[in-house]
């Protein structure tokens, strides 16, 4: 049985649409994420999942259960680590984990036996005496998502789990969810970090302004809309300085550079003043083609794919503009 | 609009509270309790060598009371104003809590039995104080803690209908000095409302700490008359009564 199930899940918040009739499931033991940019919903649905928001329309069931009908009964096998930190800085370490297991009416001794694990699996056993806002961002993080363990969830929802926080601390925090992963913890993300996403997900979806625009794995997306490799053309700043559209000379040189290596090429696109071109299958070839060119490029560089070109392609933007 | 949906998860939430409260007691009680004492000193010792018995009794010995009762109703405001917008708005506690099995209306209700626990607290606190100043007259006193706890619900139920209004920081300043102080003033802590303008009789009467001063100081001076428990009746209508609107107006801030 799927874990969640979406179907023309609608938002509204104030007469706008935050969450346009989406459809989605989540599998068992699965890592399912949500990316796009802020603001494209990917936090109203995981809002809705743990039902802090109420559904506007459609149908919305969490572990079988309608998440209308039964929150009580929903929250107390979820996870939630939400996007802003919300441990009780009233409280210490250890505390928040025992305080927020009696929110699940666990019997203390349990609570303290799994509390002092989870401390241990997170690396902050020897904090459990220290206040909250002693942690760093990355320990209060690890605790976060060490609260939202304490009742042994079916289900893990984590929004944004790595949002500002240093690559190291992040590089930790996706070890510990690859490992819950292992132990066969339903996991689901929302990012838009696209490494993240790769990283992390089995499969996931790409959600930009309140629409679901691709499903898939993250490798398969990847394939299917950009090919393996992507030649990134720099149209020079001298040109186009500031524009948000290429100017007429850069649309030439586009036009110019895409007759040449037309053979070559399975798609383009042009974001600002660079220009993106997806080889059918030999990236180097059209690298040496772009360099025998006269013209001056500011920068030539030939890259793996990733999701972010995927979205890009999809939406005509980037996922941090 | 979704019913009320509370459950036992309230005393959870309260024991929260009741964590945090034995952690820094010492600060928070000595804090309430120096007030009270200073209104006690000046008006009492100070202002009342000056000022004529009030209705047959020494100045000291009328006022007393009155500061129970209104340390009482200034314990659960405070906690039901900024103590619970500080957890809501700005330590996101109430977000953490509905995640789980809690409900929202469980959080809201345990904020409101806490400002309840403070009030009863801190009135008997001065209660204690007062005793051993020799200025409570008869043992119908042990009364005053159940009439507190009433007392101290009601205030919480009408500070938390402020906060659902008006959830900011600066707001909280005018329901102080807006609402709290003039009944502060005008409810017979200080002094008795018959001779003041029949309008502020009247007015006075609509005060719910007019009806808890009028119960503490008959409970402390033993001066127990059947009128007192219209007053105990007055009080319990009124929390009744407004019982599930702060649940539905603080229900809108964290659902959204």
């Amino acid at each position: 049985m799927d874990v969640i199930v979406a179907e023309k899940l609608t938002k509204e918040y104030n007469g706008k649409l935050a969450v346009r009739g989406i459809n989605f499931r989540v599998r068992p033991r699965e890592c399912f994420g949500f990316l796009g940019p802020n603001g494209a919903g990917k936090t109203t649905t995981v809002n809705m999942i743990y039902c802090l928001s109420p559904v506007t329309a459609g149908r919305l069931t969490v572990l079988g259960m309608d998440v209308q009908k039964h929150p009580r009964e929903i929250k107390s096998r979820l996870g939630v680590v939400p996007q802003e930190n919300n441990l009780d800085p009233d409280l210490k370490v250890l505390q928040n984990l025992l305080v927020y297991a009696s929110y699940f009416r666990i019997p203390a001794a349990t609570a303290r036996t799994r509390a002092m694990e989870l401390l241990e699996f997170f690396d902050l056993a020897d904090r459990a005496q220290d206040r909250v806002d002693r942690l760093s961002g990355g320990m209060k993080r690890r605790l976060t998502i060490a609260r939202a363990l304490i009742n042994n969830p079916d289900l893990v929802i984590l929004d944004e789990p790595t949002t500002g926080l240093d690559p190291q601390a992040r590089h930790l925090v996706w070890q510990r969810l690859r490992r819950l992963k292992e132990r066969g913890v339903t996991l689901l993300l929302t990012t838009h970090y696209l490494e993240e996403a790769s990283q992390l997900c089995d499969r996931l979806v790409i959600m930009d302004k309140g629409e679901i625009l691709e499903e898939g794995n993250p490798g398969g997306l990847v394939v299917k809309h950009i090919g393996r490799e992507v030649v990134e053309v720099g149209l020079g700043r001298m040109d186009c300085a500031g524009q948000l559209k290429p100017a007429a000379n850069c649309d030439n040189t586009v036009k110019m550079v895409v007759d040449r290596t037309n053979h070559l090429l399975r798609d383009h696109l042009t974001v600002g003043d660079n220009l993106f071109l997806f080889p059918r299958d030999n990236g180097q070839a059209l690298l040496q083609v772009l360099q025998s060119m006269p013209v001056r490029f500011s920068h030539l560089l030939l890259r793996p794919a990733t999701l972010e070109d995927v979205f890009l392609k999809l939406t005509g933007r980037g996922l941090h503009s | 609009m979704r019913p009320i949906d509370i459950s036992p998860l309230v005393w959870q939430v309260l024991r929260r509270h009741l964590i945090v409260f034995s952690r820094n007691w010492k600060t928070n009680l000595s804090f309430n309790f120096f007030e009270p004492l200073l209104y006690i000193a000046a008006l009492g010792l100070g202002l009342g060598a000056y000022v004529k018995p009030m209705e047959g009794l020494p100045y000291l010995h009328y006022l007393a009371p009155g500061l129970v009762a209104s340390s009482a109703m200034f314990a659960a405001s405070y906690e039901c104003t900024y103590g619970t917008f500080v957890r809501m708005e700005y330590q996101k506690t109430f977000h953490a809590m509905v995640a789980t099995p809690v409900s929202i209306d469980d959080v809201i209700v345990a904020e409101i039995l806490y400002g309840t626990f403070k009030s009863v607290l801190y009135g008997s606190v001065i209660l204690v104080v007062i005793l051993a100043l020799g200025l409570v007259a008869s043992p119908w006193a042990l009364l005053v803690p159940p009439v507190l706890a009433v007392a101290g619900l009601l205030f919480a139920i009408l500070s938390m209908i402020w906060t659902g209004l008006v959830p900011n920081m600066e707001n909280f300043n005018y329901f102080f000095s807006l609402i709290m102080t003039p009944l502060f003033l005008f409810s017979g802590v200080f002094f008795p409302l018959s001779g003041l303008p029949r309008l502020i009789q009247t007015l006075a009467w609509a005060s719910p700490l007019y009806h808890v001063v009028n119960l503490v100081r008959g409970l402390v001076l033993g001066q127990v008359h059947a009128e007192l428990i219209w007053d105990f009746i007055w009080l319990v209508t009124l929390t009744a009564v407004l019982f599930p609107l702060p649940l539905y107006l603080m229900r809108r801030l964290v659902i959204k």
